[in-house]
């Protein structure tokens, strides 16, 4: 009998959290205070959470009542393995951020130290609640707590107009969510007035309604987690908020929304219904396709990264479609396969991601520059960013042997299994779907090459660049803790897979540890080792045998001489930084290939300019299609309303005047 | 009048009545001078109304409550009023949105509605007054018909205070009064109200160049 439980750690976590933040009042405008001690100390109270929730995986739940609430409404709190998988990703990423945070913000940069302080361990803490959260109402409390956090954190900088405008978007669309979220939890209720999780999982919901509640719940979850048609906020809010907020806010606050989409579907609404799992996988594949193209064609870093984020989260809605369609069918292994190729996904995002917004972050600080088109060349002054960003591309793109190949080839494994399937629709249409996700990971790899080349190699585009200076000590650490477990999560697959598998257990009630055990930590065979095996480290030697013996022939062969030239001249004599491949330039065939696909106002030079330019702006098509017809809705119906406003106090008295009388009428006894 | 209604009843009655008619006549009268010396009156036989309550019931708290009503409603307002009226130079007549006869037919029905209003009410009270609800009610309407239909801001301001007028009667006659604390507490808010307002007249005056208040439809959000 311990004395005390993982949850009642997590518990103290959060409130350290919490206290730390309030730390920072104490000296608001103390810079060295904020940033040397209490950033520090918050990263080690996720490391010491995320190790906590590490430990307690697969074993059995706990749960806690907290007094706190309101009288007869207490908060109930759970921990179980699902919830511990994402606590891990929350303590272990927010490790890095916050390692990197202590070096990263400065003096004079929006809002005051110890306010960004308070926000940001606040926003953690929310999250760990978000998570342990056990009945609607803490849920929600915690969730909107999240929500206005990371508005702030988003706004810090928000003497400028458009971050005021991106905050603003940001709160709208969580808070639309939040209500699509409040009214599945009603839903599941089945009005029995037990608001408690315990209590929903014992309704037995009709179809009808549990299907309101599982859509209500993808609508609001969507919202947060950046889902089409409601993504918008996220390519202006992730730009937007300072760097570790944006690796948070991608890396971390999105997973929340994917827990809360599993929580529910998989936990909590009962049994599913097959085309749940379709209505999933066909707005993760919009989301995944929208995503990666519009990251293709950006031309500001981190929209580039949010947009990547966007296809990302469709990656996993597609994944959850899946494992709810296997699930609904009784394939318990196959759903656990895609089950494990989300949670693996969540982790590896949550890696790679939060390192390459904190690359930007750094590339920012040295270069005071957002625009592909000013970056270019900076491998050779920030050589560990920009080697530490390679790991997070290469991550990204989903090549082997790192932690974004090892979730997309599970996926797909568990696509190559869907002929199985006792639904002969589904069998012609699930390949489809197989060979867009290909497409989508395909793309993202275009879009990584375009990230990582445009910002680090070739020459310098301005010649400003000339001053940029690595990142300190302080980000390099965070940066290496995340290029570290994305490694780690691409070489260690079968270890990684026993540890969540307590997670893919719960839900499922069957998991793969027992499969990938059989074939030991270095092979990785879900299913079967006569499918398909994979095997990172021999990946990895391959790779390396490569790297060198194409080293050693070209010393060989070229008398070991190195000649250093200007990168990608073509062999022309005369070659400035101007002449390279721009930004908008390399996404050039992607527009053409996807015209339809993008809303784009295009200028080009004619003959008689006097001062001839080209330029290219790419919008979202959703704007037009759906945001702009809902506000001129929205404004039309104001109109009305602003009639009764005629500004004659005797048309306002009439109002108050004829109220009474009818109050007085209707209220006779 | 039938025999069985006490002296003191028929008295509180015909108070009560006189108001009533004093209400008319200010929705009917259309100068500035003319109208608050009918509220002053108003106050005075609010006054004598409250007095004969607390006389014929011996409720001590209802003389203060007279004393209040005689020094503030009768005078001290008034003499406010008066003093705004010759500073701010608007003696004239006063327009009115809807003419004189239908304001007084609308008047008549609100008059109807009120007592068809309070009725249930009054069956329900155990006071001396309870008669007379129905016509505090109808006071309070017609205060509110006045502040609708004048356009000028002193007559508004007349509106309002008559309108507590009504709610004072309506307050002696259903409980016999409010607890000495509110009433004091709504006679203080009433002097701030008229003192505060007064102020704003001179800069509505200021800004407009008149005391007309349809000047402040400009001041709408657009």
């Amino acid at each position: 009998m311990p004395i005390l439980y993982s949850i009642d750690l997590l518990l103290v976590a959060a409130c350290a959290w919490l206290a730390v933040g309030l730390a920072g009042l104490v000296a608001p405008r103390n810079m060295h205070l904020v940033a040397k001690v209490l950033f520090p100390v918050g990263a080690a109270i996720g490391l010491a959470a995320g190790l906590e929730a590490l430990f307690f995986l697969g074993e059995a739940p706990e749960t806690a009542v907290l007094v706190i609430g309101l009288p007869t409404l207490p908060f109930h709190l759970r921990l179980d393995s699902l919830t511990a998988v994402f606590v891990v990703l929350l303590g272990f990423a927010s490790f890095g951020i916050s390692i990197y945070a202590a070096g990263y913000f400065r003096q004079g940069e929006g809002a005051s130290p110890g306010l960004l302080c308070l926000e940001y361990h606040f926003f953690l803490a929310s999250m760990l609640m978000v998570l342990l959260a056990d009945d609607a109402y803490a849920f929600m409390v915690a969730w909107e707590g999240m929500a206005l956090s990371s508005f702030f954190l988003v706004t810090t900088d928000h003497r400028h107009e458009a971050i005021r405008r991106a905050g603003y978007l940001y709160l709208l669309i969580a808070h639309v969510g939040a209500i699509a979220i409040l009214l599945s939890f009603g839903v599941m209720t089945g009005g029995a007035g037990d608001y408690t999780f315990a209590g929903m999982r014992a309704q037995e919901l009709p179809p009808f309604w549990a299907s309101a509640a599982f859509l209500l719940a993808l609508v609001g979850f969507g919202a947060k987690a950046g889902l089409v048609p409601v993504h918008v906020w996220l390519p202006e809010a992730h730009p937007a908020a300072p760097s570790p907020v944006s690796a948070m806010m991608s890396g971390v606050m999105l997973k929340t929304a994917i827990y809360g989409l599993l929580r529910v579907s998989f936990d909590l609404v009962g049994t599913p219904l097959w085309w749940w799992g379709v209505v999933a996988m066909a707005i993760g594949l919009v989301t995944a396709l929208f995503g990666v193209l519009y990251s293709t064609v950006q031309s500001d870093m981190k929209r580039l990264l949010a947009y990547s984020s966007i296809e990302n989260i469709g990656l996993l809605a597609v994944g959850i479609g899946l494992a709810l369609i296997f699930h609904a069918y009784r394939m318990e292994t196959l759903a656990a396969l895609a089950m494990t190729a989300v949670l693996y996904h969540c982790l590896a995002h949550a890696g790679f991601k939060s390192l390459l917004f904190l690359c930007t972050g750094s590339v920012l600080h040295a270069t005071k520059e957002r625009s592909l088109g000013k970056l270019g060349g900076l491998i050779h002054h920030m050589p560990w960013v920009a080697w530490l960003a390679l790991l997070g591309v290469v991550a990204s793109a989903g090549l082997p042997p790192l932690s974004g190949f090892v979730s997309e080839w599970l996926l797909l494994q568990a696509f190559l299994f869907s002929p199985g399937l006792p639904h002969s629709w589904l069998n012609m249409v699930v390949p489809v779907a197989a060979a867009v996700v290909a497409l989508v990971a395909a793309l993202a790899g275009f879009a990584m090459v375009k990230f990582h080349g445009i910002i680090f190699l070739g020459q310098m585009r301005e010649p400003n660049l000339i001053h940029a200076h690595d990142a300190g000590p302080w980000e390099r650490a965070g940066l290496v803790w995340l290029a570290f477990l994305t490694v780690l999560l691409g070489v260690l697959p079968s270890t990684v897979i026993g540890l969540i598998d307590a997670a893919t257990q719960q839900l499922l009630g069957t998991g793969l540890a027992g499969k990938v055990a059989e074939h030991g930590w270095a092979m990785l065979a879900p299913i079967s080792p006569d499918r398909a095996s994979y095997m990172p480290l021999v990946f990895l030697a391959t790779i390396a045998a490569a790297v060198l013996l194409g080293r050693w022939l070209v010393r060989r062969f070229y008398h070991g001489r190195l000649r250093r030239s200007d990168a990608w001249d073509c062999g022309y004599f005369f070659q400035g930084p101007r002449a390279q491949d721009t930004a908008e330039g390399f996404s050039q065939p992607i527009r053409r290939i996807f015209e339809p696909m993008f809303r784009m106002e295009r200028h080009f030079p004619t003959v008689r300019d006097e001062q001839p330019y080209y330029s290219v702006k790419v919008e979202d098509h959703f704007w037009h299609w759906l945001y702009l017809p809902v506000a001129r809705l929205v404004e039309w119906f104001s109109g009305l309303i602003v009639r009764v406003q005629g500004g004659r106090i005797a048309v306002y008295l009439l109002y108050s005047f004829l109220t009474l009388i009818l109050l007085l009428l209707v209220a006779r006894p | 009048m039938s025999a069985d209604i006490p002296l003191s009843a028929q008295l509180i009655n015909l108070c009560a009545s006189v108001i009533l008619l004093l209400a008319f006549a200010m929705l009917a009268q259309r100068r500035v001078m003319q109208l608050i010396n009918l509220f002053a009156l108003q106050g005075l036989v609010l006054c004598l109304s409250t007095l004969v309550v607390a006389v014929t019931t011996q409720q001590h708290h209802l003389y203060y409550s007279a004393g209040l009503t005689l020094a503030l409603k009768a005078l001290l307002l008034p003499w406010i009023l008066h003093r705004l009226v010759r500073k701010l130079y608007v003696k004239w007549d006063v327009e009115s949105l809807v003419n004189v006869p239908t304001t007084m037919l609308v008047g008549v029905v609100l008059v109807m509605i009120a007592f068809n209003v309070a009725q249930p009410i009054s069956i329900l009270s155990q006071t001396i007054s309870r008669g007379t609800l129905g016509i505090a009610l109808a006071v309070v309407m017609l205060a509110f018909l006045m502040m609708i239909t004048r356009t000028k801001a002193i007559p508004q301001v007349v509106g309002f205070l008559a309108m507590e007028n009504g709610l004072f009667l309506a307050a002696t006659s259903a409980t016999y009064g409010m607890p000495m604390v509110v009433e004091l507490g709504i006679a203080l808010d009433v002097l701030v109200g008229v003192i505060i307002l007064g102020v704003f007249f001179f800069q509505i005056r200021d800004q407009f160049d008149s005391l007309d208040i349809r000047h402040m439809e400009r001041l709408k959000d657009n």
